[in-house]
């Protein structure tokens, strides 16, 4: 096939991107040349709207071992023990094939962490759906849940938590994003960086087929009429080869044999043997008739972007080739030694005896795109000024309904319950608490994590917004009595081409970076997702972070049921009644403009830092965070879980009571603490200047308020958890 | 006491029982299911997971494996078997307890807790177990249990149920069964009573920090009645 201009700009490539192309290689490109460089350059592989920007976020701290720039981020947490995790997105597969979308989004994920010689211990997600009313909503939920649950459940890797969300800006795209956390010896780590000449590339895992070809490209463009026809696309997930993959993986990365290895996800061979190449500074020579296939006549452009799952590169030591293969046999994988290391600098393809491509390497990444684009810096809206009195006539029992039984704040357990959450036998926190909790095996440890995100908050005011997402992810691992560590971040935004949603962008990591360099909470690994719309209409920005801590305890994790009737609940951190783009506004006051709450980042770390410390002395038998919702949905919640009521009596405010239980102020935590510590514990909080109110006490089986509304807590419990049940059936 | 526990390619909760038997005092060996024989056992264990990724028909594949002549043997010589979950599924498929599993009644997988009453104790799994409601754990999508009415005939005059779905206080009925599983049956015997296959994961309740610790009962219980 001849390529000019045309093919070019049918891949993906831009007219100038194409032109440098020719200069770069003083030739025109054939066509599998041509597909590599598109592979390489298109956004979700290159990340070159982004690049410029994620270079100011904060990277570095002393529990790093791996920042961004591998397979996934490694993080210490004591003795020889590590963490590797990352969050990904698979969005544009999922819209177009919800089950296998989503699947393989969950096995991508999983294999980022075991390439790196971890074993997954724990997966989280974070999905946003359309409206409930929108045609398409129920069927994309559906499919998503049964592929996530799919490929982790067969693998054996418990979900211990998530989030879902709804709104109608995801109604022509979808997010799902996949998290994965897998454990390691510090001194077992592996990294893709090739090293030495003539060493054996060995191609390991499931043969290579015609699906996913251009699955990259098809992850950096707009949707359009047309997403029916992209269908090929999308990869066909196998979790039962992933999982014989993992075990041979882990089995070989025992000995000595591997000097670098690297998954083959998004743009497959091309991608991975690219980068092993580029990060060792050699070259790579493959002969493609080696490569098995699963179908014939496959051509070498069609080899090389076959998105196919379940395969590896690995780069072994010379003679360690049997002894490989034998481990993969055992598991029934293909095993094939398909080319070598060369100190060309250079890409070299053959087939049929003839050299098909040859790329210098760093053609195809430093050279790779790098755009500064042009964004739109965004104004902090201007705070709405509510009908006092028009709140005041709010019923707090009816709005407490509406608003436990919406659909961004009822239980998701119709959702969590068809993943498999207790597998491998040390998840001690499960879904539907403030973070997932799983014991390093056979240890005192246990590592927390959690995955947020703030659509609405971004979209009103980026900077906040991305700053106030990290905090969530931080009160969501103190609540549960984790030490925060670090995050993983899946930016998911619409086109970069568009200066209000490169501004969004923009703005959100900027607020990222801020939030994490304070909080000394750095950034580890992510990924990001541009062109999340269809045709004009883009997706709220929704950065998902995705944060991780450490419990040195187990004993001493927290979780948010209320515990003993009696015992004193107070609220820290202040209430001011923020309800600008608080759920309230949106739902009830159907105002959906103003400003989001402010974050102070002071008061953040400080609320946070004496709340662990407060933990660390047994003070507190249950915590949770206040966020959607305000003060009376973390309540009720914690009255739902504990069964358990609480009669609250509420001092003496400027603002009402509305604004008071409504409000979505940050840096709050709601927590329960006997009568006989209440001293010890205002002290502490009085002496680290953290604000407090003392609101009530725990009772049985009832929510009372100012001795005025009741509710029984079977009501609440109906409010919380028919809503998707009912939706779904 | 010695026990052994089946690796299949798929099996994911090999070492959580691998984990269980050790904990409460068994000498466990994990056996690979291509390999011909069984190490001397006073239990074997076919555990959870997805064998051969549930293609085809759960634990079918499994069922056919090498290792599974031997625990026939070991089973028709009166040796105790015990299959969980996706091990009972290639229990039924290997003939060695009557039935079938069928998907979900809500085409669903499901992941939680569950009571299940035992009613008979006349058998060395249940035997002086001083419960009669125990909470376990359940996650599968195809635990519907399923026989013909002669079959189940055949299942009641044998005293061949091991367990059933039921409320904490023992009830069974419609509301509380998971699955869609005839008469609630959670788990079933042979007709000699010494191979029992169960959907829920006794191996995932061993300690007060998960899910319960009433696995932790059974387990203590079947070791001493093997002693």
């Amino acid at each position: 096939m001849l390529v000019n201009e045309k093919v070019a700009i049918e891949h993906g490539l831009k007219s100038d991107e194409y032109k440098k192309i020719c200069k770069l290689l003083r030739r025109t490109p054939n066509i599998t040349e041509l597909g590599i460089f598109s592979a390489m350059w298109n956004e979700h592989c290159s990340y070159k709207s982004s690049r410029i920007h994620l270079k100011k976020l904060h990277t570095k701290g002393k529990k790093v071992i791996q920042g961004p720039g591998e397979n996934a981020g490694v993080i210490d947490i004591d003795d020889k023990d590590a963490i590797v995790f990352k969050i990904e997105s698979h969005n544009h597969p999922s819209f177009i094939e919800p089950y296998q979308g989503a699947a393989t989004g969950v096995g991508g994920i999983m294999r980022d962490v075991f390439t790196m010689g971890a074993r997954p211990i724990a997966n989280l997600n974070s999905i946003h759906f359309g409206s409930p009313q929108h045609k398409k909503t129920k069927n994309l939920l559906r499919g998503v849940v049964h592929g996530i649950g799919g490929y982790g459940n067969c693998m054996g890797v418990p979900t211990i938590g998530g989030q879902t969300s709804f709104d109608s800006s995801y109604n022509g795209n979808i997010l799902v994003n996949a998290m994965t956390l897998g454990l390691v010896k510090k001194n077992k780590i592996f990294y893709s960086k090739a090293a030495g000449l003539n060493k054996p590339v060995i191609y390991v895992g499931s043969k290579t087929g015609r699906d996913g070809i251009h699955g990259a490209s098809m992850a950096s463009a707009s949707f359009d009429d047309k997403i029916e026809e992209k269908k090929p696309t999308v990869q066909v997930g196998d979790p039962f080869t992933e999982k014989l993959l993992l075990e041979a993986c882990l089995e070989l990365m025992a000995g000595d044999s591997i000097i670098s290895i690297q998954d083959m996800g998004a743009a497959g061979l091309t991608s991975s043997s690219i980068e092993m190449a580029s990060k060792g500074n050699l070259g790579i020579e493959i002969n493609l008739n080696k490569v098995p296939c699963r179908e014939t006549k496959m051509t070498p452009y069609e080899i090389m972007l076959s998105e196919s799952q379940e395969r590896m590169l690995i780069i072994l030591e010379n003679g360690k080739e049997d002894l490989a293969k034998k481990i993969f046999d055992k598991w029934n994988l293909d095993f094939a030694v398909i080319g070598k290391t060369t100190n060309t600098k250079n890409i070299e393809l053959f087939f049929d005896q003839k050299q098909v491509a040859k790329i210098p390497v760093n053609t195809l990444v430093e050279n790779s795109p790098m755009y500064d684009r042009k964004w739109k810096k965004s104004k902090l809206p201007k705070k709405i000024k509510h009908d006092r009195s028009k709140l005041k006539n709010l019923k707090i029992k009816e709005t407490l309904k509406k608003v436990l039984s919406s659909p961004n704040i009822c239980s998701k357990e119709w959702i969590w319950q068809q993943y498999d959450h207790t597998v491998m036998g040390d998840t001690i926190q499960k879904p539907g608490g403030d973070s997932g909790v799983v014991r390093i095996h056979g240890t005192d440890k246990a590592v927390a994590a959690t995955v947020d995100s703030s659509a609405t908050y971004c979209w009103a005011h980026p900077l906040t917004g991305g700053k106030q997402v990290v905090c969530e992810t931080w009160r969501n691992l103190i609540s549960v009595g984790a030490k925060p560590i670090a995050i993983t971040n899946c930016l998911n935004f619409g086109s970069p081409e568009k200066e209000e949603n490169m501004g969004e962008f923009v703005e959100c990591v900027q607020g990222i970076g801020e939030a994490c360099k304070y909080l000394e909470y750095p950034v580890v690994s992510g990924n990001v997702s541009f062109y999340n719309q269809t045709k004009e209409i883009g997706i709220k920005p929704t950065p998902a972070i995705g944060g991780v801590g450490l419990i040195k305890d187990y004993k001493k994790m927290i979780t948010m049921n209320f515990k003993d009737t009696g015992n004193q609940v107070l609220v820290i951190g202040k209430t001011e009644g923020h309800i600008d783009q608080s759920l309230l506004a949106r739902l009830i006051l159907d105002e959906k403009n103003g400003p989001p709450p402010e974050v102070n980042l002071f008061n953040e770390k400080n609320n946070g830092e004496t709340l662990l410390n407060l933990i660390e002395k047994n003070f507190i038998k249950s915590a949770h965070d206040v966020s959607l919702g305000g003060i009376i949905t973390a309540i009720s919640k914690m009255c739902i879980k504990g069964n358990k009521g609480i009669e609250l009596k509420l001092p003496k405010f400027l603002i009402n009571e509305i604004e008071y239980f409504f409000a979505e102020d940050q840096g709050r935590y709601i927590i329960e603490v006997s009568l006989e510590d209440l001293k010890d514990v205002t002290k502490i909080l009085d002496k680290n200047s953290v604000h407090y109110d003392q609101i009530g006490k725990i009772i049985d089986k009832e929510l009372i308020i100012n001795q005025k509304t009741k509710v029984s807590i079977d009501e609440l419990k109906s409010y919380n958890t028919n809503w998707l049940k009912e939706y779904m059936n | 006491m010695k026990s052994s526990v089946i690796t299949f390619p798929g099996s994911n909760c090999d070492r959580d029982m691998d984990v269980a038997l050790t904990k409460f005092g068994f000498k466990n060996k994990m056996v690979w299911h291509n390999d011909l024989e069984l190490p001397k056992s006073d239990l074997i264990v076919l555990p959870g997971g997805f064998s051969y990724g549930d293609y085809l028909r759960c634990g079918s594949m499994a069922s056919k494996s090498k290792i599974m002549n031997s625990v026939i043997n070991f089973a028709k010589s009166g040796g105790l078997v015990m299959g969980i979950c996706n091990g009972f599924q290639i229990l039924v498929e290997a003939g060695l307890v009557p039935g079938v599993l069928l998907r979900n009644k809500y085409l669903q997988f499901i992941c939680k807790n569950v009571h299940v009453k035992v009613d008979n104790k006349e058998n060395t799994f249940f035997k002086n177990l001083d419960k009669k409601v125990l909470e376990f754990h359940i996650a599968h999508n195809e635990g519907n249990y399923f026989c013909t009415n002669d079959q189940l005939k055949e299942i009641e005059d044998n005293n061949q149920i091991a367990i059933y779905y039921c409320d904490q206080n023992g009830n069974t009925n419609d509301q509380i069964n998971p699955n869609g599983s005839i008469k609630n049956i959670a788990g079933i015997f042979n007709k000699e009573k010494n191979v029992l296959g169960m959907m829920p994961h006794p191996e995932r309740m061993i300690d007060e920090s998960l899910s319960g610790e009433d696995g932790s009962i059974f387990f203590k219980n079947l070791l001493n009645n093997i002693k």
